[in-house]
């Protein structure tokens, strides 16, 4: 097996789990367990794609549209469709009071319906949107010097640094940002203690409504655009109904990168890589592949066991994940 | 020179539903004062400093700072009013730092800079005495520790009067007066301080003036150096009140129960029983009085089988084989079917006895499941029992299939204690059972605690009413912070002598040592 293409692939899928991940990360930070993430990844997937395909169908085509536009759009809408299921999860779980777990396997339901709706109109009279992937997966422009380079050492480092498309440094960059807020600003400070002690938080004078609603919704447009990554990116282009697999795989990370986003994209690419390992193992069955797409789950409870036996807590999810806040309740 | 105002309650009350937590109170504090607020349980102390500190807006009356009429709707509003409270429930995020706890929420000038704000931290730190280290995570820190951040926290945002909450109930006497030097030091500074006790000793070493609320009402302020404990007791518990209870004396009365050497450490490492000794006998009442949180709770639990036993033992005398049996070996299936009943834990009336979305026969089910042949229950017996609780003790509901939740509080005791005597004890503990009960319902209890005593049962009550203990149990236990602090006769004792045990935190057994 080629090590350095595995490498190169196990990135690239890497990254929609680490945008997923990051997104779920800032939303427990808040005291949201939010498992409506494969929903949104779903949605955030299906919309941008379509946004992709109106676009191209009304400019006439991939060659006649604005390089920049073609990339832009399917990002933003993705992430505000994807957000716009967050809103309604902060509406049902802090406004109505609904209880989380319920409330997010809930919209993962309907984001996988919305998705599969959403991808029927595809074929609508539409342009395919898959003419547009090489926009996403182009690679950096100094990525064709470095591979002209007559040192092999330049060559492979160009391959294992640059050779990616513009969502996979999007989502380290998302990634790197989420840590820095969470762990060296005041916003972070605040957010954090609204996810580990909201009453404290509240007697402190942080309005925990808002940062509730604020970084629910910002995680789940980040994780919204896992989905279009996963697509766009990782299966260049080809549509597939098992966005939500990859929704699954990001709450595990979450757990697995005991809640830091910085080690999320580390971890990301071991998941990535363990995701598809079995893609370059020669002479597998079809059946045993599956076996080994089922390993993120399991280090993830190896990471659990650690994590409940040793008592620690900075490696501890946020105390009151999962919980609703009511000022009232004493 | 004549002292500035810093707070001035003018006519001051709240209500809660039916319930009055103050009423009409007035009061003032000055700065470079420090005041005490002394009072019994459920005298409306914390209450009423909340309405200063903003978590509780007053129904009437005004609050004057610093000479000027206040509004105070949050806590927000109280920091600018410079007003800062130690709930005695530290409101502080584990996993974050002391000074990342001190600075939560602030809108800091400038870039986020813990090392800025430590700096602050130790400059409050060294000027008022505190030890502190800015950047230990408050889970490793001790209760004295945590506290120091709070009161930091405050004295941060700039406080000038300090309301501090019951700051020495955790704290060891070593600790208390490390806090007390403290706070001596913030009065010179010219801070006004309010601190909320219940220990005599403490009101009368440390403050200057002391302010005294009884069932929510203000009693009256007198200047601690014209104070000494049997003043302030009797403003505290005030006179007695003849209660129209029956009491009968014991019938032949035998020990059912022999607790000795009790000791209980909870999950925190804090003892919360130590070395109780008592006895309960058969056809008596044995009251146990205390202020609430002195171990009353983990004292009926150790005897339940609920709570881990470190050391002592809880030797149960059984009526029927005449049998020492050790309950420190059982579990709590096999301590209720000696006929040891727990009933009432009112921290959680309903989460600890009944499940408030079933209904009152499910609930008697809870009791008897076990009861049945085969794989099916049997709903008839429990149905005849609700039915006859409701019948008996006049429960108020539309049937026996409606949800316990549904029920008034009232209701809601009664469906519970019939449950228990249904199942005849031969020890019933209650705790608080009138407690939020209205003046016949509470009759109803005591009527149905005296036929329990009565029929030979040893009835423990654990009360807070001074007056209803007095006139209902035959002997009275009082407990101190996880001591017994005395034993007294409840015919030839006094309300003076039961508050004065109460507020006691010297303990019997470690003068005879």
């Amino acid at each position: 097996m080629n090590f350095l293409s595995f490498f190169i692939q196990a990135v690239r899928t890497g990254m929609s789990f680490l945008l997923g991940s990051t997104g779920e990360t800032l939303t427990e930070k808040s005291g949201h367990l939010n498992l409506g993430i494969p929903g949104i990844m779903c949605v955030g997937a299906a919309s941008g794609c379509l946004a992709e395909a109106m676009y191209l169908t009304s400019v006439g085509g991939e060659a006649q549209a604005n390089k920049l536009l073609i990339v832009l759009i399917p990002i933003l809408v993705s992430f505000l469709a994807a957000m716009l299921l967050g809103v309604l999860y902060c509406f049902l779980t802090v406004t109505l009071r609904a209880n989380q777990n319920v409330t997010g396997l809930a919209l993962t339901t309907l984001g996988v319906g919305i998705a599969n709706y959403l991808s029927k109109q595809f074929s609508n009279g539409l342009l395919p949107f898959a003419s547009a992937t090489k926009y996403f997966t182009a690679k950096l422009p100094f990525y064709e010097t470095m591979k002209a380079s007559p040192h092999a050492f330049v060559q492979v480092l160009g391959d294992i640094f640059f050779s990616y498309g513009v969502l996979v440094y999007l989502a380290i960059i998302i990634a790197l940002i989420v840590s820095f807020v969470l762990t060296r600003t005041r916003t972070g400070l605040n957010l954090r203690a609204v996810g580990e002690n909201p009453a404290t938080a509240d007697a402190a004078g942080i309005n925990v409504t808002r940062y509730r609603y604020l970084a629910t919704m910002a995680g789940s447009g980040i994780a919204g655009l896992g989905g279009l990554c996963y697509i766009m990116d990782n299966l260049n282009g080809n549509w597939e109904y098992t966005v939500d697999a990859v929704g699954w795989l990001a709450i595990a990370l979450v757990i697995f990168t005991i809640w830091r986003p910085n080690i999320a994209i580390l971890g990301s690419i071991v998941f990535g890589g363990l995701y598809i390992v079995g893609n370059y193992i020669i002479g597998i069955s079809f059946q045993n592949k599956e076996l080994i797409k089922m390993l993120p789950y399991v280090i993830t409870i190896i990471v659990l066991i650690f994590t409940s036996f040793t008592k620690k807590k900075e490696i501890q999810p946020p105390q009151s994940l999962g919980l609703s806040y009511f000022r009232e309740e004493r | 020179m004549q002292k500035q105002t810093a707070i001035e309650l003018k006519g001051v009350t709240k209500t809660f539903g039916t319930t009055v937590a103050n009423k009409n109170v007035s009061l003032t504090v000055n700065k470079g004062e420090i005041l005490s607020v002394l009072g019994e349980n459920g005298s409306g102390k914390t209450t009423l400093m909340n309405m200063i500190a903003g978590i509780y807006f007053p129904d009437e009356g005004q609050i004057f700072i610093n000479g000027e009429e206040a509004v105070i709707r949050s806590p927000k509003d109280a920091f600018a009013y410079k007003i800062g409270m130690i709930h005695q429930h530290f409101k502080l995020v584990d996993v974050l730092s002391a000074a990342e706890n001190i600075i939560l929420g602030l809108r800091g000038e400038g870039r986020y800079n813990l090392n800025k704000a430590a700096q602050k931290i130790k400059q409050i730190s060294e000027q008022y005495g505190f030890e502190i280290n800015p950047k230990k995570k408050i889970y490793a820190m001790s209760v004295s520790e945590k506290q120091t951040v709070e009161i930091i926290k405050v004295l941060y945002r700039g406080a000038d009067i300090l309301i501090l909450d019951e700051p020495t109930a955790v704290l060891t006497p070593q600790e208390t007066q490390k806090l007390f030097d403290v706070l001596r030091r913030m009065r010179d500074d010219g801070k006004a301080i309010v601190i909320i006790t219940h220990k005599l000793h403490e009101v009368l070493s440390l403050s200057d003036k002391v302010a005294v609320l009884r069932k929510g009402e203000y009693i009256g302020t007198i200047e601690t150096r014209e104070a000494n404990e049997a003043i302030l007791t009797e403003m505290m518990v005030g006179k007695k009140i003849t209660l129209n209870i029956d009491r009968l004396d014991p019938v032949s009365p035998e020990d059912r129960l022999i607790v000795s050497d009790l000791e209980c450490v909870n999950r925190d490492g804090v003892k919360v029983l130590d070395h109780i000794d008592f006895t309960a006998r058969s056809g008596e009442i044995l009251g146990i009085a205390g202020i609430a949180g002195s171990g009353q709770r983990e004292l009926l639990e150790a005897i339940a089988g609920l709570q881990h036993i470190d050391a002592g033992q809880i030797i149960y005398h059984d009526p029927k084989t005449g049998k020492e049996e050790n309950l420190r070996d059982k579990t709590p299936l096999q301590i209720r079917d000696l006929g040891v009943r727990l009933s009432f834990v009112p921290e959680d009336r309903l989460g600890m006895g009944l499940v408030g979305n079933m209904d009152i026969v499910d609930n008697m089910m809870l009791r008897s499941y076990r009861k049945g042949k085969g794989v099916f229950l049997q709903r008839k017996p429990p149905k005849t029992l609700a039915e006859k609780i409701i019948d008996e003790l006049e429960v108020v509901t539309p049937g026996p299939s409606t949800p316990v939740r549904r029920l008034s509080g009232g209701n809601v005791q009664k469906v519970l204690v019939g449950r228990e005597i249904a199942a005849s004890p031969t020890v019933l503990m209650a705790a608080y059972p009138v407690r939020g009960l209205d003046i016949n319902s509470s009759y109803l209890i005591y009527h149905l605690l005296n036929q329990q005593k009565q029929k030979g049962v040893a009835v423990i009550f654990v009360g807070e009413d001074l007056d209803v203990l007095l006139a209902l149990c035959d002997r009275i236990l009082v407990i101190g912070s996880g001591h017994v602090t005395g034993l007294v006769d409840a015919r030839h004792t006094t309300k003076e002598e039961i508050g004065l045990l109460m507020t006691k935190t010297e303990v019997k057994h470690h003068e005879e040592a």
